[in-house]
């Protein structure tokens, strides 16, 4: 054996390499940021949260439609698809704990999981846009569902497995019925996971572009029709990027600052209900 | 003596393997029963019979007969949420849920009783001054459950089974993970209860099954080695294994 001195110096050599590995992942995020935050700021006016996006060659403008419609898709996408998630979740942890299909499930909803969101995207302008003959948020909002759910799949059970089985048979023996062992019970003590599972959710299909781009496209004015193209922070940043235009470059970096905050926001919130031991 | 529950040949499986072999016991009514025995021995899952709870696992079943009341409730049309709410069980690790003090206790009650608010509160005051807990926690009803020590864990799972009323309540190791102070007080607390309610406990804790029951059952690999008096089983024992046990040469 090599001797101490030695050891330590190998020691010393190996921590230097993870150190360096830790700060090249590490280096990229904050270079992003730094970016975002000298390109966006410059741009940040209160027009932005209260105007319209411009036309091309106008000063001005801003970015509420866009804001307006990622939020409300968002909701809508997280409405349809954290509920169906849940459920799904509580299947495979409590009551399809033992049953043989489980597991396929869960495999199936892994390479959901996994699958490019442009392909999601894809999917549903062939199953939902093709037929309406129109680009529609119901579309964009389908879409973000269809990402949302197998990320709230698999935090619900994963979740749900983490609550001890004592505590399903505490309940149990009071002569309380499955149903409310799972509400009552088992619910209540993973909230703090379930929220957590939903957040995150939220933040990954927030800034989600791919999946909007063949749904819901883009829409230059206000518009609440559900049923029409509505504009969207990600897709008008995709525009307004690729474009010569000084205004809607500048509008594209401060949208971009935007939804970066926003997700950047959500996952610190998601992780601080995680920490929460019992969720208050 | 009247007998409250009555196992007879009682055969339990996990899977293909026979962990009871034939069981035949009384639970006298209104006394204290303990079941000791080495680990594996299956004193435990004779408990988990008694109220169905192996039922929430596929692939473990029970044949033979357990008759509670005049029934045998092995039967496959049993309601299993009735049952365990007259049959209730105290488990070896406290487990209060995950919500207040009050809660906790008045959970379970809201679900059987349509009780108005004030009725509620008594019922919930009536549990925990049985369980020996109200003077401790009456002035923080409203604190979290997982808030209380250990042993007032214990006793609060203990208000919360004796709330709803049950005949018989199942104690399965309820000591095992608490200090000399709060086993005491648990132990006290069997004593009394025992007035209203049949008690079976399982405990590795041979002083402790000395002090708590009237009967006492030693259990080997599965088998029902002796059942008696819980002073004939510690003074004078006929089975040799029984004798070996108690005085510690195995186990």
């Amino acid at each position: 054996m090599a001797s101490y001195a030695a050891r330590r110096r190998y020691s010393t050599f190996i921590m230097g390499l993870c150190l360096t590995a830790t700060g090249i992942g590490v280096v990229w995020l904050f270079l992003i940021l730094f970016s975002l935050l000298v390109n966006g700021i410059p741009g940040l006016t209160f027009a932005v949260f209260t105007e319209m996006t411009p036309p091309p060659g106008e000063h001005g403008g801003g970015l509420l439609n866009a804001i307006f419609g990622s939020l409300l898709m968002t909701i809508i996408g997280v409405g349809i698809g954290a509920p169906i998630g849940i459920l799904a979740g509580t299947y495979l942890a409590e009551y399809g704990r033992h049953s043989k299909i489980t597991p396929v499930i869960r495999f199936i909803n892994d390479i959901l999981l996994s699958a490019p969101s442009i392909i999601i995207g894809l999917f549903v302008y062939g199953a939902v846009v093709v037929p309406m003959r129109s680009f529609s948020a119901v579309a964009g909002s389908i879409a973000l569902a269809v990402i949302v759910i197998p990320v709230v799949v698999r935090t619900t059970e994963d979740m749900l497995l983490l609550v001890p089985n004592t505590l399903r048979e505490a309940a149990s023996a009071l002569g309380l019925p499955r149903s409310f062992v799972i509400r009552r019970v088992a619910y209540r003590a993973a909230r703090a996971g379930l929220i957590t599972g939903v957040l995150l959710a939220v933040a990954r299909v927030g800034g989600e572009t791919a999946p909007l781009l063949f749904t819901v496209l883009s829409n230059q004015f206000w518009s609440v029709n559900l049923v029409k193209p509505m504009a969207n922070l990600p897709v008008t940043i995709n525009n307004f990027i690729n474009n010569p235009d000084a205004n809607w470059k500048q509008l594209a970096w401060t949208g971009a600052l935007l939804i970066t905050a926003a997700v950047l926001s959500l996952n610190i919130t998601a992780r601080f209900f995680g920490a929460s031991k019992d969720g208050r | 003596m009247l007998e409250k529950i009555s196992v007879k040949n009682l055969k339990f499986f996990y899977g293909a393997n026979m962990a009871l072999k034939g069981i035949n016991i009384p639970l006298y009514a209104n006394k204290v029963t303990a079941f000791i025995g080495p680990s594996g021995c299956g004193k435990s899952t004779l408990l988990r019979v008694l109220n169905r709870m192996y039922d929430l696992y596929p692939g473990q079943h029970a044949e033979g007969e357990v008759v509670f009341d005049g029934r045998n409730i092995l039967n496959s049309g049993e309601d299993l949420n009735l049952l365990r709410a007259r049959i209730g069980m105290v488990f070896q690790k406290p487990t209060p849920f995950p919500m207040t003090i009050y809660d906790n206790i008045a959970f379970g009650l809201k679900l059987y009783e349509n009780l108005s608010k004030s009725e509620l509160d008594g019922r919930v005051e009536d549990a925990l001054k049985r369980a020996a807990l109200w003077n401790e926690v009456k002035d923080k009803l409203g604190a979290n459950g997982l808030s209380l020590s250990g042993g007032q864990q214990q006793r609060l799972c203990i208000a919360r089974t004796v709330a709803i009323k049950p005949e018989v309540i199942l104690f399965d190791e309820p000591c095992s993970a608490l200090d000399p102070i709060s086993t005491a007080k648990i132990e006290e607390l069997i004593d009394e209860l025992k007035a209203e309610y049949t008690i079976a406990i399982v405990t590795h804790n041979m002083q402790q099954a000395a002090r708590v029951s009237e009967y006492t059952a030693f259990m080997y690999l599965g088998d029902l080695v002796e059942f008696d008096e819980t002073s004939k089983i510690f003074t004078t024992p006929t089975d040799p294994r029984t004798q070996d046990y108690i005085t510690g040469r195995f186990g």
